[in-house]
Parts: structure tokens; sequence; C-alpha cells
């Protein structure tokens, strides 16, 4: 797709507005319904959830083509859903059902599709930023007008490989659209207590990269950032950086009391949540009618409902298959 | 059959050039590889032939350009990943661990990672405990990866073609000592299989196993007891993951005595895994313990005389066959 074929701006219509508002509002559902399902152990494991921070992800891949690579990170089930993934698959995955998109393997934190370009899931912090490089130099080396777009939380920016791999893609004129989802906590470790520069953009300054901080909340906000990011990259051939300022409303994982923040403090921050945003916006522009969002919520609920249907449906992978796939050639080989 | 002489350093240098040529999607990425001409001078003079494109210098980034490697390897590329030694690939580890083994796996077969990435490895050039050790059995430890170790030119010349046409990750240790070592090879000669160990000697009363640079050592070694009278099999692993456990067996069963040499340290070790293969598959026609020649358990230490002590030397080897005979 030529850089004329993507919109810099996004066209800001009802039913585009309606849009963004359906795909938050399914992250939040699926998500809700995770929780619910961790509670009665059909989930296992661990479980981030996104809640909260639906903007970003909803945003950003509004900004992407099919042809375009997402690396995500382990609380990546909204980056699955806005980018296509069917819903139904990914419930499988969170039960470790073998029709979930990685056959059950990897569950809640690594949701892998290669049909959307999907790249995981990636459960060690920092570990996805080389592998968007890899990905990105492929496609530059191949001449390819391809964007590879790498989802981090800022506590990644913390490890040696944000930065190594900034500097790779700055040195090496890759097309990446870094986006550092800034949640202020790295599971329970303060921005003010781990980083000694806050503003996450500002570092990627320091490697010559085009970087701005957006508010995370906003999802048209975002979108347009992603798509302004996305346009540049084609025509500067340069990586961007996009820092947006979000926020989580649930526990880290399932295990998480929370004992380093304040109630007072998540409450505030869901008064400004970005459904909640986006919905008022919407009303005061007219974009969003009253009945929209019932509607909406019905056709979720059917689809978080076939999900979970399709989950429990769903099969256990055979114990004699245990170790196909580790690598192409027979198992038998590799005892 | 034409031969020519060379050296193992040339031998790679010319898998690499070859795999360029064949196969656009190959290319070069590593510290030092381009301009410098390699660490090891291995790739010396192919910066002028291929071009920074391919021939390409990175910053000493040890886990982003291997975790590219990795990236680029799923975006359709053949990276051949130069980490300049085993001792600075722990930069890497996560990349190589975390991502490279387990992407296959745990994407549900989605997804593959066909990367090489070659280090040299291995103590000799008194470079102290942080640029000598051996750590390739760490390697052959994880699944979803192959690892290897030329020792010898056909299989500097031959491994890497090989290694590119798989569609999974795979490591290439060289050791740093065999670089130099001058040889002579089929002008022709070309790629070779990674899954089957090799006989490099012949013989009927104890079977040496070993790898990379303790090969010739083992060789040396087969010599000495052959003027004691004592016949020795050598056995050059090659793949150090998936071992190839046939060929070991049938050794064993043949001469009723193992020796292992490993220049890793012997807890945890490689020759502790392949001892422990023996045990399972051939325990009954042994004539006596299996024995291992390993590194001492120390940091490798700079002084010559202390480093030729830490790591196996033909003497040892030499004592633990004759020790399976006792005599």
């Amino acid at each position: 797709m030529t850089t004329a074929e993507r919109p810099a701006r996004a066209v800001v219509s009802r039913s585009h507005i309606l849009e963004l508002l359906t795909q938050m509002v399914r992250i939040r559902r699926f998500e809700e319904k995770c929780a619910e399902l961790y509670t009665q152990e059909k989930i296992r494991g661990f479980l981030h959830l996104y809640i909260g921070e639906e903007a970003v992800a909803t945003g950003v891949m509004q900004a992407l083509t099919p042809e375009d690579a997402v690396v995500a990170t382990y609380r990546e089930h909204g980056h699955a859903i806005a980018r296509g993934i069917p819903m139904t698959k990914i419930m499988a995955e969170m039960y470790g059902k073998q029709e979930g998109c990685s056959q059950g393997r990897g569950g809640s934190m690594h949701i892998f599709d290669a049909d959307t370009r999907f790249y995981g899931g990636n459960a060690i912090v920092g570990g996805g930023l080389p592998l968007a490089i890899g990905l990105a130099l492929a496609d530059k080396m191949q001449k390819r007008s391809r964007v590879t777009a790498c989802f981090f939380g800022e506590g990644a920016a913390a490890e040696g490989e944000f930065h190594e791999s900034l500097n790779l893609a700055s040195l090496w004129k890759l097309p990446v659209l870094f986006v550092c989802e800034n949640n202020l906590y790295a599971m329970g470790t303060a921005l003010d207590r781990s980083e000694a520069e806050t503003d996450i953009h500002k570092k990627a300054e320091g490697y010559r990269i085009a970087s701005r901080a957006v508010d995370g909340m906003n999802v048209v906000e975002v979108e347009g950032a992603a798509r302004e990011a996305v346009a540049a990259i084609h025509e500067t051939a340069q990586p961007h950086f996009l820092e947006c300022r979000t926020y989580r409303f649930r526990p880290h994982s399932m295990f998480d009391p929370q004992l380093y923040r304040t109630k007072e403090e998540v409450e505030a921050a869901r008064g400004h949540g970005p459904i909640k945003r986006l919905l008022d916006w919407g009303s005061e522009t007219g974009f969003i009618h009253p009945s929209d969002l019932e509607a909406i919520e019905i056709a979720v609920a059917q689809e978080v409902d076939a999900a979970v249907a399709f989950a429990e449906a769903g099969t256990w992978e055979p114990v004699k298959d245990l170790i196909r796939d580790v690598v192409a050639a027979p198992a038998e080989a590799w005892r | 059959m034409t031969e020519i002489t060379t050296t193992y350093r040339e031998a790679v240098r010319g898998a690499i050039r070859e795999a360029m040529q064949k196969d656009e999607r190959v290319f070069l990425m590593g510290e030092d590889v381009g301009r410098y001409g390699g660490c090891y001078a291995v790739s010396m003079g192919l910066l002028e032939e291929f071009g920074e494109d391919r021939i390409r210098d990175t910053p000493l980034s040890e886990s982003a350009f291997t975790g590219a490697g990795i990236g680029a390897a799923m975006g359709g590329m053949r990276p051949i990943v130069e980490v300049m030694t085993v001792n600075f690939s722990l930069l890497a580890l996560d990349q190589i661990m975390n991502t490279a083994a387990t992407f296959r796996h745990m994407s549900g077969g989605q997804f593959n990672v066909p990367v090489v990435i070659r280090m040299a490895t291995g103590a000799g050039k008194q470079l102290a405990a942080q640029h000598s050790h051996s750590l390739e059995g760490w390697f052959a430890h994880i699944p979803g990866i192959r690892v290897v170790a030329p020792a010898t030119l056909e299989d500097a010349r031959g491994m890497l073609w090989t290694a590119l046409e798989d569609p999974d990750p795979v490591l290439i240790f060289e050791n740093a000592l065999l670089y130099n070592r001058q040889g002579t090879l089929a002008a022709d000669a070309g790629p070779v299989d990674l899954d089957r160990a090799a006989v490099r000697r012949e013989g009927d009363q104890v079977t040496l196993v070993t790898y990379g640079g303790s090969l010739f050592k083992a060789l040396d070694a087969a010599e000495a007891l052959a003027g004691d009278g004592i016949s020795a099999e050598v056995i050059d692993l090659r793949t150090l993951r998936p071992l190839d456990d046939a060929t070991i067996i049938a050794s064993v069963r043949k001469t009723r005595r193992a020796v292992i040499v490993d220049e890793g340290w012997r807890s945890g070790s490689l020759a502790a895994e392949i001892s422990a293969r023996i045990m399972e598959q051939a325990f009954w026609e042994l004539d006596a313990p299996v024995c291992r020649v390993c590194s001492a358990e120390v940091p490798i230490p700079y002084p010559k005389h202390l480093e030729d002590a830490a790591i196996p030397q033909v003497p040892g080897i030499v004592q633990a066959a004759r020790a399976t005979l006792g005599k």
C-alpha cells in the first residue's frame, strides 16, 4: 500500500467513531468476562488485563494495514482483538484449548496469529523490541513498504533492550512505530521510583527519533497521532515514537493487592476512562446517538458469549503431541 | 579430486561467501564484521565484495542485534548473526532462549525462526576468565535450537549452508584455536549434514567422544595410545543438539569403554549428558566406568601454565583412556 492510500488523518465520521467505540467495548467486555472466568478457574496462569488502556491499541491499529506487523506485550488481549484476531480464537487460547490462536500452548501472555502478522504476546519485558527491529529490517532489506508497530510499557524503558533497539532503529533508519503504553506502574513500581527521566518520549529524542506524548485515554487523539506517525515513517524512512499516557484500572495481574497505589487514585482515573471520554465527546458532537451504546453492548455481549461457547466446546491437545513443533524435524529425532 | 590448502578461517569465510552468492536473503551482521574484517578476521574482504547492507556492522548491542537477526529471519531473510565470542552471547541469551527457541512451539507452529548464530568459543589464547569459556553445553540444553561445533575444515566449510537451510535456529560454535589450523580441502567442498557424529579414527578398545577444539587433542591422544598398543576410536560429535546417540552407542558397544573429552566444566556438562546416555543405553556392555576429561571447575586463568592445566590436554586424555583398560 502506498502512502497515498494511508490517510494521515482519520476521517472523523459517525461510522468511524462508532467503530472506535465498538472496538473499545469489545476489549472491555472480553476482559471483564476473562476476569470472571479466572475466578471460575477456567482461565489459569497469569492474566494481565488491559482495562483502562483500550484507547491505545484501538487507536494505533486504525493506522495499520494488514501488511504491517504487530509486536505486543503480555498485556495484549486488547491488541489482539483490535488487530482483528477472532475473539473466539483468543478466548480458546485463554482456556488453553487447541482451537486457540496459538493452539493453546501460549495462553493469555502468548497470543500469536500469522494471518494478521501478530508476533506475540511477549512475557519478557522489552523482549519484543529487538524482534520488531528485525521484522522492520527484513522489510527494509526486501524493499517492502510496511511498518512494524511495537508496543511496550514504560517499564521496558528501564531495560537495555529498549535503548539498544531505539539506537538500532534510528541508526539503520527502520520503519518501526514504537508505542510506549505508559500506565505509570511497572507492575507495582511507580514511574518516578524507577526512572530518572520520567518523560519517556524524551529518551527517544536522545536517539534522534521523532517522538511525542499523547493523551492515551483519548482514542481519537491516539489514532490521529498514530496515523501521522505511520505517514511520517513512510515519508522519512525513519522510526517514530509515541508515548501514550494511560492508566491501568485493574491490578497488574489477578494476584496483585495493589498496595502501591490508593483506591482514590484509581477511582479518579476511572472518571476519565477512554470509553467514557469517547461517549461524552461523541454525545456532545452528535457523532454518537443515545441508543448506539446499547446496540453495541448487545452485539458485543453476543460476541463474548459466542467466544466463551467456542472455548468451552474446544478440545485439549493430546499429550502425545506434547513435543510437536519444538522444531520442524520430527520430534523423534530430538530426544 | 583437486584439493586446496586452506585454513579453518578461510573455510568459514568461503562458506559465508558462497551462501551470500547463492541466496540474496543471506546477510552477515555482528560487531566488527565489516570494516574491521571480523574479530578473528573471518569476514575479511567480504564488505568490499557484498557492501554494507549485507555485511552489516552493529553497535555493541548483543541482545538487540541477535534479536534483530531473529526478527529478520521471521521476516523472510536468512541472517547470519556473528556474536564475537560465546562469553558475550550471555548478553543475548534472553533473545536466543526466550524468543528464538520458543516461538515455533509457543505460537502453535505458526512461526519459525530460520536464523544462524555463529560464535567463537574456547580457551587457549591467554584471554582469561571473560573471554575463554566453553558454554556451548549450556545452549545444547535448550529445546528448539540446533547446536553444532565444526572441528574439521570440511565442516567449517560445509555446515553453514545446511544451517541456513534449517527452518529452525542453528548455533554454530567455532573454537577460536581452530581458525589458524591449516589443511587440505576438496576444491569443490560443499554442504554437509548436521545430523550425524563422525568416526574420525577407528579403533576397538576404547571410544574417545569429543567435539570442536578438543577433537585434535583426542586424535593426538589416540596416536599416543596406539604407540602403547591401545586401539582408540575417536568420535567427533559435530552436532551437540540433537546428539547422535546411535553413533556413540554403536562405538561403545564395540569398544566397551568410553572417555568423554569436553572443554566445558564437568558439573552439569555435555559430557555428563553423554555419559548418562551411555549408561541408559549400553550399561551392560561396558567393561569399565565411563570416564570424563573436562575443564577444571575454575574461571579460566590468564597465565599459560594455569590455563593449560584448566582445560583438557593430551596426557590427561591418554591417562583416562588407559585407566578404562586398567592400565
